[in-house]
């Protein structure tokens, strides 16, 4: 009975040990097949502005409370126009920087006079929810200066970004972090 | 204002033709400025270094060393209490939860399937260490450093104990979560681990009403049952549980030989500890043995029952995935079935891409689900009938045993132990023997 019971517990601690280098060696390849894939640069979620279409889920989808996707603006492209379809509602009662003249929801962008007839036009991040109605209007009427882009300053960057699984257009990607951003080109 | 609605609509009439005859160029030409004004430059402020994550990466390694000796050399729970709290704090609220091994099992599963899918090197080694830890000492990443276990432990106040069978039948969920998560991450459909991670959203004290339901619906059910999410669907646990079976060192709750006093019997809130079972009667192992030869012939009808089972879902799993779902919308609407278009489908006709690819191209995508359910559905008649086979055999034990698999490295158990109590009151002797 006893010698049963060591040939037993030897049979067992065979196919544990077994076991465990079978499962020590399958660990170690899945690490080093890994590693032959891994990434040597870091990589962060931006919004690919020539696919957006403003849908506006980037205001509500993203995880933070306001969304780390902002309206940016690059100034050479502006027209600086004096009725920018960026800027006003699409039937606005006065030319001025009046709330009910304004397609901005929360008033984030800034409207200044330059010399006449030009205007520029600023985004205050801390207000901008990333809804996209300006880049719309920009893109409709104007140059399509205004565009949306996830700020780095902001996004936590999440293992799969919450706008990305729910963009109609896909145009969340990742890019690489030294060149974070995709801004739109003059031309 | 009359006036101003008519220049509008004059002034917007000419942009479009201008638009449409000039493309996507550039419609106002730059202002060419007289008062000096200088155009400002777009500020495009960068992603944090990636310094941050090494240095998580060298924490959760010396965490994991810690717990390590707090559980097995030091067998404090309090030490290990403490280091929990910390992990909570540091991985969880800090760091904000992300990225986790519990996610990082489908960055894995991505970068086996698609050549052109890069694993960052801090995701590999965070998905690694927890797993080749549990070869030598089990799961003390559960116990110790995982802030989600962290959370759910510490609203843990009046744990009741949950059948046996019901345990068993609940761990089921866990193996389908896992199974699921790969079959829709290597199909490119999603990361839902991430997507419907419970209590991410606490750690970033934001998100959206759905994932606060549920990870308050957890938190809630944790104050009765402990850790939930660790022992029912936890994906990450289910490989940890796995190869913690055959852990070199295993969690024991006796310092040294059991008394068998049953004090610990109740000790685990994780229903982990098994009672001795004594010897079997010769009846019993023959009614086994004939249990197990049934078992045994019926495993293969086991698994090819559950692959089929599988295929039949292929259909409505596929649908997750983007581009099937945007070939139906697409069909609908070319065939005149619905009205209207959705945001998917005008950005889809805007790029211009012909619908016949996307046809195809779904089609694809629904071949690679139709084959991914089959592996699923095998995979659950697998775990099924491994775990049938698995409780018919009767492991003898004369002691009071943590079970090596669903042990979570708490510690909770060892202050419960009489030989324990002794170990500390000699620990103390000793100390006062040696300083005075």
């Amino acid at each position: 009975m006893a010698e049963k019971d060591s040939k037993d517990t030897s049979r067992r601690s065979f196919l544990h040990d077994g076991l465990w280098g079978i499962s020590m060696a399958a660990l170690g390849s899945l690490a080093g097949f890994a590693f032959s894939r891994t990434a040597k640069e870091k990589t962060v979620w931006q919004i690919d502005p020539y696919k957006c279409t403003c849908c506006g889920k980037c205001t509500t989808e993203c995880v933070l409370a306001l969304s780390a996707v902002k309206c940016v603006h690059v100034y050479a492209m502006c027209g600086y126009c004096e009725l920018c379809t960026g800027y006003f509602d699409p039937d606005p009662h006065e030319l001025d920087t009046g709330a009910e003249n304004q397609l901005c929801p929360t008033g984030a962008i800034i409207r200044t006079f330059i010399e006449d007839p030009y205007y520029s036009y600023a985004i205050d991040e801390d207000l901008c929810n990333g809804c996209g109605k300006c880049v719309k209007g920009c893109n409709a009427f104007g140059n399509g200066s205004l565009f949306l882009q996830i700020r780095h300053n902001l996004c936590v960057n999440c293992n799969k970004c919450a706008i990305a699984a729910a963009c109609p257009s896909q145009a969340i990607k990742k890019v690489p972090a030294d060149e974070p951003y995709i801004l739109k080109q003059v031309g | 204002m009359r006036r101003k609605d008519l220049l509008m609509t004059i002034l917007g009439v000419i942009l479009c033709l201008t638009a449409i005859a000039a493309g996507q160029t550039r419609r106002f030409p730059p202002p060419d400025f007289q008062s000096g004004y200088e155009m400002p430059t777009t500020e495009t402020p960068p992603p944090d270094a990636d310094f941050y994550e090494y240095i998580a990466v060298a924490v959760l390694a010396a965490a994991l060393g810690v717990g390590t000796y707090f559980i097995f050399v030091k067998r404090s729970r309090k030490y290990a209490w403490a280091l929990m709290i910390f992990s909570l704090a540091f991985f969880g609220f800090w760091r904000m939860g992300c990225v986790c091994p519990i996610g990082a099992t489908q960055n894995m599963a991505v970068s086996m399937f698609d050549p052109g899918y890069a694993v960052p090197i801090t995701v590999l080694i965070i998905f690694l260490l927890p797993l080749a830890l549990s070869l030598f000492h089990g799961r003390v990443f559960c116990g110790t450093v995982c802030p989600l276990g962290a959370i759910q432990d510490v609203v843990l106040l009046k744990p009741l104990s949950v059948p046996f069978w019901l345990e068993s039948s609940l761990r089921l969920l866990g193996y389908l979560y896992l199974g699921l998560a790969l079959v829709l991450a290597i199909t490119g459909a999603g990361f839902i681990i991430c997507q419907y991670d419970p209590f991410v959203s606490f750690f970033r004290l934001s998100g959206n009403f759905g994932v606060l339901a549920i990870g308050g619906a957890f938190l809630i059910m944790g104050v009765f049952i402990g850790r939930p999410y660790c022992r029912f669907l936890c994906p990450y646990g289910i490989l940890l549980r796995q190869l913690s079976r055959l852990s070199k060192w295993k969690v024991k709750i006796s310092p040294d030989e059991c008394v068998k006093c049953r004090l610990c019997e109740d000790s685990c809130p994780f229903g982990a500890i098994r009672k001795p079972t004594g010897e079997a009667s010769s009846e019993e192992l023959a009614a086994r043995k004939k249990i197990l030869a049934v078992l045994i012939l019926l495993f293969p009808f086991i698994v090819l029952a559950g692959g089929f089972g599988g295929s039949q879902i292929s259909g409505l799993l596929s649908r997750s995935h983007h581009d099937v779902r945007l070939a139906d919308r697409i069909y609908l609407e070319e065939s005149g079935q619905v009205e209207g278009t959705t945001d998917e489908s005008e950005a889809f006709r805007g790029t211009g891409e012909s619908i016949e690819s996307l046809y195809e191209l779904s089609a694809e995508i629904q071949a690679e689900f139709s084959r991914g359910s089959w592996i699923l559905g095998g995979f659950i008649g697998l775990v099924i009938g491994g775990t049938l086979i698995k409780h018919t055999i009767r492991r003898n034990s004369d002691e009071y045993l943590a079970d090596a698999g669903d042990c979570l490295a708490c510690g909770r158990c060892f202050e419960y132990c009489p030989r324990e109590r002794l170990r500390l009151s000699k620990l103390q002797e000793d100390k006062q023997v040696l300083y005075g």
